[in-house]
Parts: C-alpha cells; sequence; structure tokens
C-alpha cells in the first residue's frame, strides 16, 4: 500500500512495493497519458514530474514515492499550470507532433527545463531533454522549447 | 469508462463505394427549421450535426497527417468552416476499402493519392444534396443557391440554411454521380496549412492509443516469445505462481496461456503479468534457426551476388542490350553495397485490446491493417467475419510494423482463453527481438562508361530476402519480389542499357516492409554509385547528376532547389579540427521525387557531426504544406537514424539488440536542422511518408566521402572508424 499525491490529490493504492510509478498511474488511477516506451529508462515516454523534479516512472518503484508529489500530463495540462501551458501552447503553434506519442513525456521534461533554466540555449537543450521521438521532430522540439521559453513573462 | 475519443463509431453503412447512405434516421423533420441536434450520416464520409462536421477518415493516423489532410479534401468541395470541422476513425468496413491497395489499410504512401478524388467527390456530392434540400423547401431552383462556410443560402429570397439543418432532408436526396470539382484556383484549403486536428489531444494526454484502451473488465498481459527465431513452444512450468486462490495462481494472476510460438501472463494489472511472467519456466522448441548468425549470414548473402544458376536470378528489369554495352564501356566501375536488417521500434510498442465472446470479437488496436483481421480471426476464434469489429486508435509510431497481425491475434486468443477482455502489451525487448525486419540487402553495380565518359550501361544486382513470399506470395511474379528492387529501373536518370535482377535469399530472419521498403536499400546502392562514377570521372557529383537529368525536368527541378538550397557551390566554413563535406541525393519513389543534401563535420578523432539537411520535394499537389515539411523532416531524420546506428544482428538464432540502449536511434543533441522546398505544383499528389528516407543514406556517406575521400559502402557507419590516418 502506497499513499502519494497525483496531481494535487491524495490517493492510496494497494500495490507490490516494485510496481513502478508508471504502472500505478496507468493500470489503477487509468492516469493513461503518461506512456510506456521501454521500461528501462531510456526513452522518455513515462516522464513525469515528482517533486517538481523529471524522472522516467518506469523506473521508479513506488515504494520510494511515499507522500511524494507526483504530477502527470492530465494535471499539468489540466489545473493550469502556467509553465506547462506555455509549452503546451508551443507545441501546438509549432505544430510538433506527428505520431504524438512522445509528446506528454517531452513536454514533462520542457517543462522541468523551463523551470531550472528559464532561457536554455541549445547546448542545455541539448544536455537536458533526452526523451526519444522516432518521428523526427526534434528540429520542431527545440524550436517549441525556445517559443516557450520567449513566451515567459 | 473514460471517453475514447476519436475512436470509430460504428457507422451504420450499407452496401460499398464511397458514397454510401445512412439508413439509421431517427426522424424527418418536415422543415429544416425544425431540424433535431442528431447528427446526421450524410455518406460514408460525413456526418452532419448542428454545430460540427465530422469528416470519417479510413486510413490509420501513425503521424502522418491524414486525421488532418483527408478532411481537408471533402472539406474543400463541402464548403464548410475548417473551424466546425472534427476527424474521426472510420470501423472496417467495405465503404472504407484503400482504393491503391484494396482492403481498409493504410501504407505506401497511398493516403493521399488514394482519397484526393474520391474524398473530395464525397464532399461535393454532400453539397449538391445539402443544396437539393433547400431548393426542395424552398421550392426554388437549385441553380440559384449558393453555399458559404456551412451555409446554404437563396439572394433572391434572402433565405439561409445551416448544413446541420439540411442534413436530414439531404441525406435522402439523389447521389450525384460523378460531381463537378472545384477548379485548384479557387481552393481556400487545399494548398494552406491549418493546424493539425489531432494535436490538441496529443499534447495534454488525451489521445487514445492503442495501450491506452479502457473497457469494462479489462485484464492485462505480459508475452514471452520463443527466443529463437521461428521456434516454439514446447512446455511450460508455472510452479513459481501457484497459489491457494480461485485461479490456482499468486493474486492478481489470472492465466497462463500457450500461444504458439510464445507465452502469455494474463493478470490484473500488467506489471503483475510481467512480473509473473518472468517466474515461468519455459523450453522451448529451436526449430531450424537456433544456428542462425550474422557472421554466417552476411557472407552467404555476399556470396549470392555470384549466383550464375538462371533458376535462382530472377530478372525484374532489362532495357538495351546491357551485354553490347558493357563490352563496348571504355572503363567501367564497379562497387559492392551492403545493408544490414532493422527493427521498427514504434516509440508505443505492440499492444492490442480484445474482447471476444460467443457472438463476436471486438478489437482496438492501432493497426496499419484492419482488413485482415476479418479473415484471420474468424476461423481461430469460431466466428463469421462479420462478427469481427476492428476500432482503430491512434498509431505511437508504426513504419509499416503494424501491417502485421500477430498482436492483435494474441489479443484475441488471450480474451477467448480467459473469456474477458485483455489488452496484450509487448515489452520492449520483445517488440525489437520479434519484429519483421527490414531485409537486409547486398547489392552489385556495375556502370559501364563510354569514351565521352557518358554513362552507357547500368547492371544492379541485389541480393535480398523477400517480403512477398511471406506476405503476399502470389505478388511474387517470375520470382521477382517487386519491393526487393524497388526504386532502381524507375529512376529519371538516362541509363540507356539497364540490367537489374534479385537473387531472392531468404535467411530465417523475419522481413517486413519498413518505412520505404526496398527503396532505402537500392537509393543507397543506386546514389552511392552515381557518386563513384562521379569520383571515376573527377566530376562535381551535383553536376553528374544535372547531366544524367537533362531529360528529365521534374527531377531536375527538384535536384537544383535542394543544392541550390545548400548553396552547394559555396565551400563550407572550416571548423577547427574537423573536415566537412556536403552530398547530394535523389530519389523518386511513390509518385514523389525527394533530392537531399547532408553536410557533414568528421572530427580528426572519428566523432561525425551532421550539421544540416537541406531538402527538396516534388510531390505533386502540396495538399497541406506543412505536412509535407513534417513528413519530409521525419522521414530523413528516421533514415538518418538508420544510416548512422541502425542494425540488427543475429546470433545462435536470437536477435541481439534488446532495448535503445543498443538499439540506438537519433536524439535531439544528434538531429540536425532540416529544410525544405517545396515545389510548386498541380499534379495530382504523391505520397511523402515515405519517400523522405531513401535519399538521406547516402546524401549522408557522399558527404563523409566528400569530406575525408572515405567511401563507405556498409552501413550503419557507426561500423565504420573514421579517425584520421
Amino acid at each position: 500500500m502506497v499513499t502519494l499525491a497525483v496531481n494535487g490529490r491524495t490517493v492510496t493504492v494497494t500495490v507490490t512495493a516494485d510496481t513502478p510509478l508508471l504502472w500505478l498511474l496507468r493500470d489503477h488511477l487509468q492516469l493513461t497519458g503518461t506512456k510506456f516506451g521501454c521500461g528501462a529508462g531510456l526513452c522518455g515516454a513515462c516522464t513525469v514530474l515528482v517533486n517538481g523534479t523529471a524522472v522516467r516512472a518506469c523506473s521508479v518503484p513506488v515504494s520510494s514515492l511515499t507522500n511524494a508529489e507526483v504530477f502527470t500530463i492530465e494535471g499539468l495540462a489540466g489545473q493550469g499550470d502556467p509553465v506547462a501551458a506555455r509549452v503546451i501552447a508551443a507545441w501546438i503553434a509549432e505544430q510538433v507532433p506527428q505520431c504524438g506519442y512522445c509528446a506528454p513525456g517531452m513536454i514533462i521534461a520542457t517543462v522541468a527545463l523551463l523551470r531550472r533554466i528559464p532561457h536554455p540555449n541549445d547546448d542545455d537543450i541539448d544536455a537536458l531533454i533526452t526523451n526519444l521521438c522516432r518521428c523526427g521532430t526534434y528540429p520542431r522540439i527545440r524550436k517549441a522549447i525556445h517559443r516557450a521559453a520567449a513566451a515567459a513573462p | 469508462m473514460p471517453p475514447l475519443i476519436t475512436l470509430s463509431r460504428r457507422a451504420v453503412l450499407k452496401g460499398s463505394g464511397a458514397l454510401i447512405l445512412g439508413v439509421h434516421l431517427p426522424f424527418l423533420p418536415v422543415s429544416p427549421a425544425v431540424a433535431g441536434s442528431t447528427p446526421v450520416t450524410v455518406n460514408a464520409w460525413l456526418r452532419i450535426s448542428p454545430d460540427a462536421v465530422t469528416v470519417i477518415v479510413a486510413r490509420s493516423e501513425m503521424g502522418q497527417g491524414v486525421f488532418t489532410a483527408l478532411p481537408m479534401l471533402v472539406a474543400e468541395e463541402l464548403d464548410v468552416d475548417w473551424q466546425t470541422v472534427r476527424a474521426e476513425m472510420a470501423p472496417l468496413d467495405a465503404a472504407y476499402a484503400n482504393p491503391v491497395l484494396g482492403g481498409m489499410r493504410t501504407g505506401g504512401s497511398t493516403s493521399l493519392s488514394g482519397g484526393f478524388l474520391p474524398l473530395r467527390q464525397a464532399g461535393a456530392a454532400a453539397r449538391l444534396m445539402l443544396m437539393a434540400a433547400a431548393a426542395q423547401v424552398w421550392r426554388v431552383p437549385v441553380t440559384d443557391l449558393t453555399t458559404a462556410a456551412g451555409v446554404v443560402g437563396h439572394a433572391a429570397s434572402d433565405r439561409r440554411a445551416s448544413y446541420g439543418a439540411l442534413a436530414p432532408l439531404a441525406r435522402r436526396q439523389p447521389v450525384p454521380t460523378d460531381p463537378p470539382l472545384r477548379s485548384p484556383s479557387t481552393w481556400t484549403l487545399i494548398g494552406r496549412s491549418p493546424p493539425r486536428l489531432d494535436t490538441p489531444a496529443k499534447v495534454t494526454g488525451q489521445a487514445t492509443f492503442g495501450l491506452d484502451v479502457r473497457v469494462p473488465d479489462l485484464l492485462y498481459a505480459a508475452v514471452r516469445h520463443c527466443p529463437i527465431l521461428g521456434g516454439t513452444l514446447a512446455k511450460t512450468d508455472t510452479t513459481a505462481l501457484k497459489a491457494k486462490t480461485p485461479t490456482g495462481y499468486r493474486p492478481g494472476v489470472i492465466a497462463v496461456v500457450p500461444l504458439g510460438n510464445a507465452v502469455a501472463v494474463v493478470a490484473e494489472s500488467w506489471w503483475q503479468a510481467r512480473t509473473a511472467l518472468a517466474e515461468v519456466t519455459v523450453s522451448w522448441n529451436e526449430g531450424a534457426h537456433g544456428e542462425l548468425a550474422s557472421t554466417t549470414l552476411d557472407p552467404t548473402l555476399t556470396k549470392a551476388l555470384d549466383a550464375t544458376d538462371p533458376r535462382t536470378i530472377a530478372v525484374a528489369a532489362s532495357r538495351g542490350d546491357i551485354d553490347l554495352a558493357m563490352a563496348g564501356a571504355a572503363r567501367v566501375v564497379d562497387s559492392v553495397y551492403r545493408l544490414p536488417f532493422l527493427a521498427h521500434a514504434a516509440l508505443e510498442p505492440m499492444n492490442a485490446t480484445a474482447s471476444v465472446t460467443a457472438t463476436g470479437c471486438a478489437l482496438w488496436l492501432p493497426t496499419q491493417d484492419q482488413e485482415q483481421y476479418a479473415k484471420i480471426l474468424p476461423p481461430l476464434l469460431g466466428l463469421k467475419p462479420d462478427q469481427i469489429t476492428v476500432h482503430t486508435t491512434f498509431l505511437g509510431g508504426s513504419f509499416g510494423r503494424r501491417l502485421e497481425s500477430d498482436f492483435g491475434v494474441q489479443a484475441a486468443l488471450l480474451s477467448k482463453a480467459v473469456s474477458r477482455p485483455v489488452q496484450v502489451i509487448w515489452s520492449r525487448e520483445e517488440d525489437i527481438r520479434h519484429d519483421v525486419y527490414r531485409p537486409a540487402s547486398v547489392s552489385r553495380v556495375t556502370v559501364g562508361l563510354d569514351a565521352a565518359d557518358r554513362v552507357v550501361a547500368w547492371r544492379h544486382r541485389v541480393v535480398a530476402p523477400s517480403i512477398l513470399a511471406r506476405v503476399d506470395p502470389a505478388a511474387v511474379r517470375n520470382g521477382v519480389d517487386s519491393t526487393a528492387v524497388a526504386g532502381i529501373d524507375d529512376q529519371p536518370y538516362a541509363l540507356p542499357a539497364l540490367h537489374l535482377d534479385h537473387v531472392r535469399r531468404d535467411t530465417g530472419v523475419p522481413v517486413g516492409f519498413w518505412r520505404s521498403n526496398g527503396h532505402s536499400n537500392n537509393a543507397f546502392s543506386m546514389e552511392s554509385m552515381i557518386d563513384e562514377v562521379a569520383a571515376a570521372l573527377d566530376r562535381d557529383p551535383y553536376q553528374l547528376r544535372r547531366t544524367l537529368l537533362a531529360d528529365a525536368p521534374r527531377a531536375l527541378h527538384v535536384l537544383d532547389l535542394a543544392a541550390g538550397g545548400a548553396n552547394w557551390s559555396e565551400p563550407l566554413a572550416p571548423v577547427g579540427d574537423g573536415r566537412r563535406g556536403r552530398g547530394i541525393a535523389l530519389h523518386q519513389a511513390f509518385g514523389s521525387v525527394v533530392a537531399a543534401v547532408a553536410e557533414v563535420t568528421v572530427f580528426t578523432d572519428g566523432r561525425l557531426r551532421v550539421d544540416r539537411v537541406v531538402a527538396a520535394v516534388d510531390c505533386g499537389v502540396a495538399v497541406h504544406p506543412d505536412l509535407v515539411r513534417g513528413q519530409i523532416e521525419g522521414g530523413i531524420l528516421f533514415g538518418l537514424s538508420a544510416a548512422l546506428t541502425g542494425k540488427i544482428t543475429v546470433d545462435k538464432g536470437r536477435v541481439v539488440q534488446s532495448n535503445f540502449h543498443d538499439v540506438r536511434v537519433l536524439t535531439l543533441a544528434e538531429a540536425p536542422a532540416v529544410e525544405v522546398h517545396l515545389v510548386p505544383s498541380r499534379e495530382p499528389p504523391g505520397g511523402v511518408g515515405e519517400a523522405g528516407t531513401p535519399p538521406i543514406a547516402p546524401a549522408l556517406t557522399n558527404a563523409i566521402f566528400s569530406a575525408t575521400g572515405r567511401r563507405l559502402r556498409s552501413l550503419p557507419v557507426a561500423d565504420h572508424d573514421l579517425k584520421t590516418g
């Protein structure tokens, strides 16, 4: 049994301690915006915020998350987070997604980047956005990150 | 259950063909003014409600933009406000067959070319029916009516009625045959780039991909295939899972199900299924390929280059007198090119959801081929074809992989086994190791040049396994798998004598369609050879291509546009200890021509950086230019990823690679900027989903040659040491 806050709501779920956060979100809380891509922390499709830090939910066991504060794409998009709103708007303006499967993880990784470095240069982006996109939308992702940064008040 | 947005709502259709009238109209208002709010199915492609026009999309959305571009075709002729247009995935139905491929399937970059005429006709016919309805109600000649933004108007009497109000009556009007289409000069949507209709859902986590499907009572399954290619399940030992529970297994675990070449655990959650599966002890029948290894496969393919037995050589194309031309050549350039097997590695792993009962099977899945399930599943499930329903979700990438039926069939068998809905999800390791791979190939290209340095003879042999022999044996004609030799004899270059043959060597490694199929192999050998000829003649490779394209204005224009965009004639600025180079390549496929110029820096320590790619495309009418740019950008980066690092190898019958640590794919930091130039055109649209991929690998290796003088004749580039000295 684990108690944690997801998108601002306290939830208690009965799962085995080794269950990764990803599967708690997807199979127990029905928050399917967080995607499964590799199960090994390599692709970033499952990126969520845990206590404000971008983490790969497939590789974080729930046992390490007691009382943690988790935000998924549903929470960030739906609750008016200002940085997330700018990132999502930039993703739309640059028409980034093709298949769209990497988008939630990419957007959350970008939110974490912009909270840390509000005006990242290309080297910052290269170093900190390591999520994978198989459709090859990287040039647009880069533009969208700069656009979101420029939109900050 | 959360709403399955954009999933197919089974429209009630009758008959087949592009214009099928709906038959489930709840009521017919006496006057359009009293029309209810119930959406009206006007034809197979269109449902109209008071505030929205829903276009039914019959091709799978895997990123290429069909959810936007296909509705644009209907909306252009229907004359509606784009803001009111919605897209909805079609159910499996004969009405939605692909006019190019046959059956309801998506592939071969045919969605736009196949839909360009019928979808505009559907929109035009619906508009005429809406006008006919207004004419009937108002008792005025239809010729006095006009339309604008979803409203029919009669200027003389100043009357107006919305499409939503007219729809119930419109669907009862005779269906116009061959309705006139708008002249391209009056297009208001085609040629513009409205925002994609699927973006808002995709950036908020609301889009439903295959593994986001949730249906009541759903169970989850993890699957483990026989690690040896072609092997089967022999025996399972589930002792580790036993417990005193109603199922006989530990809590959460519902069943352990054998699947022929695999075993699955079905459980209450996927993590439970996966962890339990890891504790099942399995023994396998290795089958014929237990000793299969790349170290012996590669030489086998190479040896087949020297095949002389005519029964093993299938001639795909022959024009001119190749022997005479070659015999008379003043000099000959000859090279062998080797390409590896490649995985698709779509970001969404293979998965499917099925609910099988005594009376039907419902599938929810990301698939490129809905049609096949109505053929494959009935005998397996004891059902009739019309008892199979297919709901297509968004596809989290596909690149050809989801043309296969394996994951969908598994879901159906598992649901049948446990009598509950089941979602099967492959781990990434299963996805990589049980793919159908882009065929490896070895090609020899021999080019004869006359005394005036003209190309007079082109001999091309492709040694490769056959995809069609497995998926469509009847399509193998005279021993030739057309997909293995695609994109050689039909290129726009002037090659007076050409001889192309295919030596088929099936290897035991399963092969399938991978973005652009054989074009990705053959553009590499062909465009590398043209560069080698240029080097042999000491000519600029761009100028040599110009000479060979002198009688092919369309391709020449594309080539010039790419070269011009990259400032081909300007030297590249030097960078520290890096040697810089540009490479160019051109390829014609899927009704489009794409040229790419790659700019690279090769550092003294061997590191390679791709600085920029400039591409040009002539795809006929660019229905949505920004989607075209996106597909060319994406196709180029997909091909670049493969060219730099992509390969699948086998050892002891097993695929060696397993996840993104050893299936290295392009990262954001490695991705160059891609500039895409479009040729304005009014020709019918060609495909763009695949056309960007073939030219990039040779453009890259041609650039490396330009920078270093080293000619790479095999991929991936990562297998070569580019260190100086």
